[in-house]
């Protein structure tokens, strides 16, 4: 099989005078998981729903595996599994029934069926409810039978709008484990999210947008070089208060410390500037000090300061 | 249950080729009998049951009670009353419970987002959904077909599967098909199924015939252009002569002279037309709209 593709092209999207998106283009391919950030009402659920053809571009094109989503949506959509907005499932149905809609409606046959449903409920941890109507479930229980849907015909694409949503703290660990998983399968996983750790997380690349125009795409790591101008913030707590002159006077002078900045009186935040191996210089050294350091950790991900700077500077 | 007894921890083979859904006409059958067991397991579908049941005991009852010679006269007449008339009603019913928000309610409860993001046409999502509440419909239908037949067989022995009674049947799907088409359009140009339903159920339980009588009788215009208008026909089957298309009654005391109440009944011909053309009307109409709509 040739690598999974998706492409957005020029797209545009207006609803009356507001343009939710604005000339986006997009292009990924290859066996990965890029995560689509933004925040609300940036334009990421309408640019996922344009690609899925659930709503209609004002102008542009989007492709599946280079077939045009809006010429011919059924052949475009055969290589791809869609999680968009939370859908509800018919309330009579069971988990079994619904997945096995899915699956027949794609092409799976009965013999792989027999193997696909119950291996994509056990993924979701949904195995035991298998036979129990939908209808009483709940929100978290919902979301992940449709997250089992979009599994279940071993698509090659993906398209998950915000998975975690309704999930409580291990549903959200699970979901990240299942697109580590289908990373490990060699799929192309388009993921929008706002949750920034998960991000980190589990994916290779990151497209962020805002005001429906693509700030930037580019991996992690070149992100994180681009944006940070090697420069880390780090939170140190200390048993107790640390005095001004302590801070003046033994702090600052701490080679590779191009800030301070106060929390409270036990708590102070660093920029640092260079990697890893000058961070360590500068834990070694406040250890030294003997003001009884008890906490040394990165304030935020290099992804949120990103994240952060890129939609102040937007807005 | 097959989720319950199949092998869990069987790891699928992986695939070398990508997979293509089947054709459209395959996938139209599919949806509709996935659809089908949702409606048949659902409360609409015991509401639609029991209200065939109510009909049919209040008809029951009512004849049993009362014999009148207008319909327990002959077979026809039995038929051509209860049946023709009663059936109208089961299809009324079954097409603001089963159509009335087939499409909006895809909207509201966002069902809809489940099965768009599947590889399947818009006109394969209605035409599944069409065919789902025509067959849930259908079974309400033959539920009051067999009430019908088995007082038939208690006043007149049987004889139940004339011709007359097939024709009929036959007409009554084709006034089942054209009303679920309508119903559906009308489900499609709604996002909420409150709405929907209320409309539809306002339009075919009273609006409809309100609306044939004010042309008919005010307007003095044959109201062709209204599916109720054509559902008499149901019933000529079993009538031994069909009414004159167009009836004059003089209501003065004397003859010729004060207002005149002008009474239009379809032919056969044209109920038949009248119905499949709403069929076919409403059924292209809803599709495009259907095409159109944004799940935003």
């Amino acid at each position: 099989m040739t690598a999974p593709s998706l492409e957005i092209r020029e797209l545009t999207k207006s609803f009356g005078r507001f343009t939710a998106v604005d000339g986006l283009s997009l292009k990924v391919e290859g066996n990965k998981c890029v995560g689509f950030l933004g925040p609300n009402g940036a334009g990421k659920t309408t640019t996922l729903k344009v690609l899925t053809d659930m709503i209609f571009p004002t102008r542009g094109e989007c492709f599946l595996n280079g077939r045009s989503v809006q010429q011919d949506r059924k052949r475009a959509l055969d290589a791809a599994g869609v999680l968009i907005e939370s859908p509800e499932i018919y309330p009579s149905l069971t988990p079994f029934q619904a997945l096995e809609m899915v699956a027949d409606l794609r092409g799976v046959d009965a013999a792989e069926r027999r193997v696909r449903i119950p291996e994509a409920l056990s993924e979701v941890k949904m195995a035991e409810w298998a036979d129990k109507k939908v209808g009483k479930f709940s929100k978290g229980m919902k979301q992940r039978i449709n997250i089992a849907a979009a599994l279940v015909s071993d698509p090659e694409i993906l398209v998950l709008d915000e998975p975690a949503t309704g999930l409580d703290p291990r549903g959200m660990v699970e979901v990240r484990d299942i697109v580590r998983g289908l990373k490990r399968r060699n799929r192309l996983i388009l993921m929008s999210s706002h949750i920034l750790p998960e991000v980190t997380d589990v994916c290779d690349e990151v497209a962020l947008i805002n005001r429906g125009k693509l700030l930037f795409y580019d991996t992690l790591d070149n992100i994180t070089a681009r944006f940070s101008h090697g420069m880390v913030s780090v939170d140190v707590s200390f048993a107790g208060p640390v005095s001004d002159a302590d801070l003046s006077g033994r702090v600052q002078p701490i080679a590779n410390i191009a800030g301070v900045e106060r929390l409270d009186p036990r708590r102070l935040r660093l920029s640092l500037k260079g990697g890893l191996p000058e961070q360590s210089q500068v834990l070694r050294a406040l250890a030294g000090l003997d003001l009884g350091l008890v906490g040394f950790q990165e304030s935020k991900s290099a992804l949120e300061e990103v994240y952060l700077s890129q939609i102040e500077r937007g807005d | 249950m097959a989720g319950a007894t199949a092998d869990a921890t069987a790891r699928a083979p992986e695939r070398s080729e990508p997979r293509t859904s089947p054709g459209s006409t395959t996938q139209v059958l599919r949806l509709a009998r996935y659809q089908l067991r949702d409606y048949l397991f659902s409360r609409r579908f015991i509401l639609m049951l029991a209200i065939v049941a109510v009909l049919g005991a209040i008809l029951t009852a009512v004849i049993g009670y009362f014999r009148p010679a207008s319909l327990i006269g002959s077979s026809d007449l039995f038929y051509g009353g209860v049946w023709a008339g009663g059936v109208t009603i089961v299809i009324v019913f079954a097409g603001v419970i089963f159509g009335g928000d087939a499409i909006a309610g895809e909207f509201q409860n966002k069902t809809g987002y489940f099965l768009m993001g599947l590889p399947v046409r818009r006109t394969t999502v209605y035409a599944g959904k069409y065919l789902a509440a025509l067959a849930a419909s259908l079974v309400a239908v033959l539920a009051f077909a067999v009430i019908v037949v088995g007082n038939d067989a208690y006043y007149f022995g049987g004889g139940a599967f004339s011709l007359a009674f097939f024709e009929s049947f036959v007409l009554a799907i084709v006034y089942l098909l054209a009303l679920l088409g309508a119903t559906f359009l009308f489900s499609s140009l709604f996002k909420t199924s409150t709405y929907a339903v209320l409309v539809v159920a306002i339009l075919f339980i009273f609006g409809f015939s309100l609306l044939e009588d004010l042309v008919a009788g005010l307007a003095k215009v044959e109201p062709w252009f209204i599916l109720s208008y054509a559902s008499p026909v149901i019933g000529y089957p079993f009538d031994a002569t069909i009414p004159a298309h167009v009836v004059m009654t003089h209501v003065g005391r004397v003859s010729g002279m004060g207002p005149t109440i002008t009474t239009y009944n379809p032919t056969y011909p044209e109920g038949i037309v009248i119905m499949l053309g709403y069929f076919l009307f409403t059924a292209i109409l809803g599709l495009l709209i259907f095409q159109r709509e944004e799940f935003s």
